[in-house]
This record gives structure tokens, sequence and C-alpha cells, in this order.
């Protein structure tokens, strides 16, 4: 009778243990189908980092979904810096000249591969939020960022319906990436000004990424180029930003 | 006809009367999957927690504006916590999934309603003082009273499953803008960001307390029992099923 049992009970998890495993199979191919893995879905950390960002973008595409927007009145009075600008030349030197040579190369997978200066930036449509920005070490602040956003740029130069992600470069070595669902987001800015002034330096002068609805960490500063592609596999080391490689998660959505 | 089949199942069940499973293997195994995750949240919550040690109210707050309370302990103390962030997620998403394991079975079963749920006798000022007093003597349950739980473990229990961990849920996605942009109402009914992230720690408090006193109690009520009950079902060592 025992005998019986137990021969009932290990066909009935030998069934569930296959089911989940084909299971889990499926939903893997079709998360990939849908853009829902991450780039640094390997590792120790790499499910949790997939249910994240799977589950938050099926939930973002299935609502409106905006950063909270705030009046100027709650604009607040320090807005902390975090990490200096870099020390070294071109950027002191292009710093020193106001950023007149300066321009934003953007290519990769775009039918038109451009370069823009800030006053060619500053011509397009001007777009300003006042948005909190979290970062992941626990502070935040809310600002009123101003520029262009960057779905204005990329139709300009005609995005390829192959594009996936957009890379962006700064004047350092930490540069990043984000999905389309994001760089096309209205609330994405390219931002050369803070709270009625321009960019200061500290905060990513001459041009910084705004993604309100991810960390702080992710609107990065001191763009220098950006790049179209349909995969960030040759991108550095494959993980879709230099954050991985100290720990970060590539999407901080949270 | 039918009456004189002989039924399998009525004779197991016969015989596993007197030593019926204490714990059901539903809640043995959510116990101690949701235990791992709890302690791997903490340990990553502190992570998270040494690179920035200040507690505002409100929705904003960082180096240079005035805090609510600081821990008296530096920023940033061992060194960028991107690991914390990391395993704090993961470990979030194995504790919210056995919780739902957990809670979904609990229903279908009535163990919240038969087992955990205090019952309306024992919910008066006397019988909560004896068992308290029982308590505070430290004396330990009889075997009987060992096979079901008292009216404080209930309201803790109760209090910890319905209460406090979907108090933690809610005020951390109160801190995700990703969620907050469909839900703003996540964080507006907390009053702000920086009100969810201390709540969060002032409430993760009263967890790490619950487990302290949970463990002190399993020691009080007799370790190797208890232990026993929650691994294998049975508070007694197993006899030889023959």
């Amino acid at each position: 009778m025992s005998d019986k049992l137990s021969r009932r009970k290990l066909i009935t998890t030998g069934l569930a243990a296959v089911a989940g495993v084909s299971g889990l199979a499926v939903a893997a191919k079709i998360a990939g189908r849908y853009g829902l893995i991450p780039p640094d879905s390997g590792g120790i950390f790499g499910a949790g980092e997939t249910l994240t960002y799977g589950a938050q973008r099926i939930l973002m595409s299935s609502r409106h979904s905006f950063a909270r927007e705030f009046n100027r009145s709650e604009i607040s009075k320090v807005i902390p810096v975090s990490g200096p600008p870099p020390t070294t030349d071109p950027y002191q030197r292009d710093l020193a000249g106001k950023f007149a040579n300066w321009r934003l190369t953007v290519d990769g997978l775009v039918s038109r591969p451009t370069s823009f200066s800030l006053e060619e930036l500053k011509r397009f449509p001007m777009r300003s939020n006042v948005t909190h920005q979290a970062c992941e070490e626990g502070w935040s602040f809310i600002a009123e960022w101003t520029g262009v956003t960057l779905s204005y740029v990329l139709n300009l130069v005609g995005v390829d319906p192959r594009a996936k992600f957009v890379v962006l470069y700064p004047y350092d070595s930490l540069w990043d990436s984000i999905d389309m669902v994001d760089a096309l987001h209205p609330q994405t800015l390219l931002a050369y000004g803070l709270n009625g002034n321009e960019l200061p330096s500290p905060h990513g002068a001459p041009l910084r990424l705004r993604v309100p609805r991810q960390l702080g960490y992710k609107s990065i500063k001191y763009l220098s180029r950006i790049t179209l592609t349909d995969s960030l596999k040759n991108v550095g080391d494959g993980q879709g930003s230099a954050e991985p490689a100290s720990g970060y998660s590539w999407f901080a959505g949270i | 006809m039918a009456q004189s089949v002989y039924f399998p199942g009525l004779a197991i069940q016969d015989l596993a009367v007197p030593d019926a499973a204490r714990h059901s293997v539903i809640i043995r195994i959510t116990h101690w999957v949701n235990a791992a995750s709890f302690i791997a949240l903490v340990v990553s919550g502190i992570g998270i927690l040494l690179s920035h040690p200040r507690f505002y109210w409100g929705e904003t707050g960082g180096v240079g504006t005035p805090s609510l309370f600081d821990l008296p302990l530096p920023f940033m103390l061992g060194g960028p916590s991107g690991w914390g962030r990391s395993l704090h997620f993961l470990a979030a998403w194995v504790c919210v999934l056995t919780g739902l394991l957990y809670s979904m079975s609990g229903l279908f079963t009535q163990h919240f309603l038969k087992n955990l749920l205090p019952q309306k006798s024992d919910l008066g000022l006397k019988p909560i003082l004896h068992v308290a007093s029982n308590h505070l003597h430290l004396k330990r349950p009889t075997e009987a009273e060992a096979q079901t739980y008292n009216v404080l473990q209930r309201i803790s229990y109760v209090t910890v499953v319905f209460l406090l961990f979907p108090f933690m849920i809610f005020s951390g996605f109160a801190m995700s803008p990703a969620i907050t942009s469909v839900f703003p109402v996540f964080v507006t009914i907390f009053g702000g960001h920086q009100t969810a992230r201390t709540l969060h720690f002032v409430v993760a408090n009263f967890l790490v307390l619950f487990l302290l006193v949970h463990i002190a109690m399993v020691i009080l009520a007799g370790f190797t029992k208890r232990m026993r009950a929650m691994i294998t079902g049975h508070s007694m060592a197993r006899r030889d099923p023959s």
C-alpha cells in the first residue's frame, strides 16, 4: 500500500517537474520574442533581473505609464551630485570652450547617421518635466529638466525597424543602454537645462539622458554619442552597460 | 457490492490518526523557502541601507537636507551596494511567490480559518493574560498544547502574514519608479517616496523582532521536537512504518 502511494507520489512529482521545466522553456522563448529578457539575464542574480524586467515591461505596456510630475514649487532646494565630472581632456578642454566644438553623434541602425551641435539640439522642440529622481543609494530629489525628447531626435535620423536598444556613450567609461520602450517614451529627454538654467557640469553638461521611470544611475551624464543596435551581445562585455560589471542592474525600474 | 470492497485509503487514514502530521507538506516547504528568502532580504536590505543610513519624511531627502533620524553609521560603509539590490529583488521574488502559494493553499485548505484566526473565546483579556504569563514564566507547552497555536501565536502570525508582509511589499512598490508610473497611488498613499522608504525600514525591524521571538519560542517549546515537526511534519521521531 505504501509502495503504491509512493509510486503515485513519484509519478505526480515527475509530471509536475516535466511540466514545470517545459513551461519555463516555452515562457523563456515567448519572453525573448517580446523583448522581455534583459541583457544581464545570466549569472546568479539573472533570474531576479529577468523576472523584474519582464514583469514591469508587461505591466507598463498594459496601461498608461508616466512618471509622476510635480509643481515647480516642489523642486528640491538641494540637488546632490553623484560623482564628479571627468577631470581629463577632452572633457575639460570642451568644458573650457563651452562645448562650442562638441557634437552628439547618432549612428548605428538609423537611416541617416547625423551629428548635432548643442545649438542645433536647442532649436528642436523644447520639453520640460519636473520629476522625482531616486538614487539607488536611497536619497532623492525633485528637479525640472529641460531638453529635447530622445524620440524626436531618433525620428529625425530615422530608426531602422530592427533596432532594439539605444546605446549611450559619455565622455567617461560609464556607457549604458536603454530599450526602445524607454527611448521612445515622451518623458525621456536629452536634457541640457536644469531648473531653468544651463545644465551645470557636475550634473552632466553638455547633455545628459533623463529616464524618469528608472533609478538615477540610468540617466547618464556627459553624452557624446548614441548608437542604435539590434543586439547588445557585442557591445562592451555584452551585459548592456558598464553597470552589471560593478554589481548594478541593467534595468533600474526596480 | 460496494460494501464488500476493501478501501485501502481508509485503512491508511486510520493508522495515521494517532500520529497526524503537525504541519502539512505545503506549509513545511513554504516555511523554509520563505525563511531563506527572508534572511536574504534582511542581509541585502542592510547592504542597501549601509550606503545611505539616514531617513527622511515626505517625497525627497539627501545630504544637505534635514533628516528624520540617522543611524550612527558613515555613508557608503562597505562600498557600492549593487549586490544588495540584486539579491534583494531576487529574494523578494522568491518570498512573494512562496507567499502566494502559501496564501492560496491556506485559503483553499481553510488552514487560516481553522488554525490561524484567533478563536472568539480566546480573545478575552483573561485567556490572553494566561498565555502571556505562561510565556513570561518560560513554561514549556505540553505536547497537546503544542499541537495547536495559542492565542498569542495566532495574533502574531496573522499580523505578520496579513499585515506586515503585505506592508513590506506595498512600501517596496512605492519606491519603484516603474511601478509608480503605472500606479502612482502606491506612493501617494504613503505621502511620498522617502516616507515609504522610512516605513519600509521600520516595519522590517518589526519582522526581524518577530523572527527573534519566534526562534526564542521554538527553543523554549523544545527545539528538537519543533524543528522535527517543521521538517518531517511529525513532532515524534518516526517509527518504522511496518
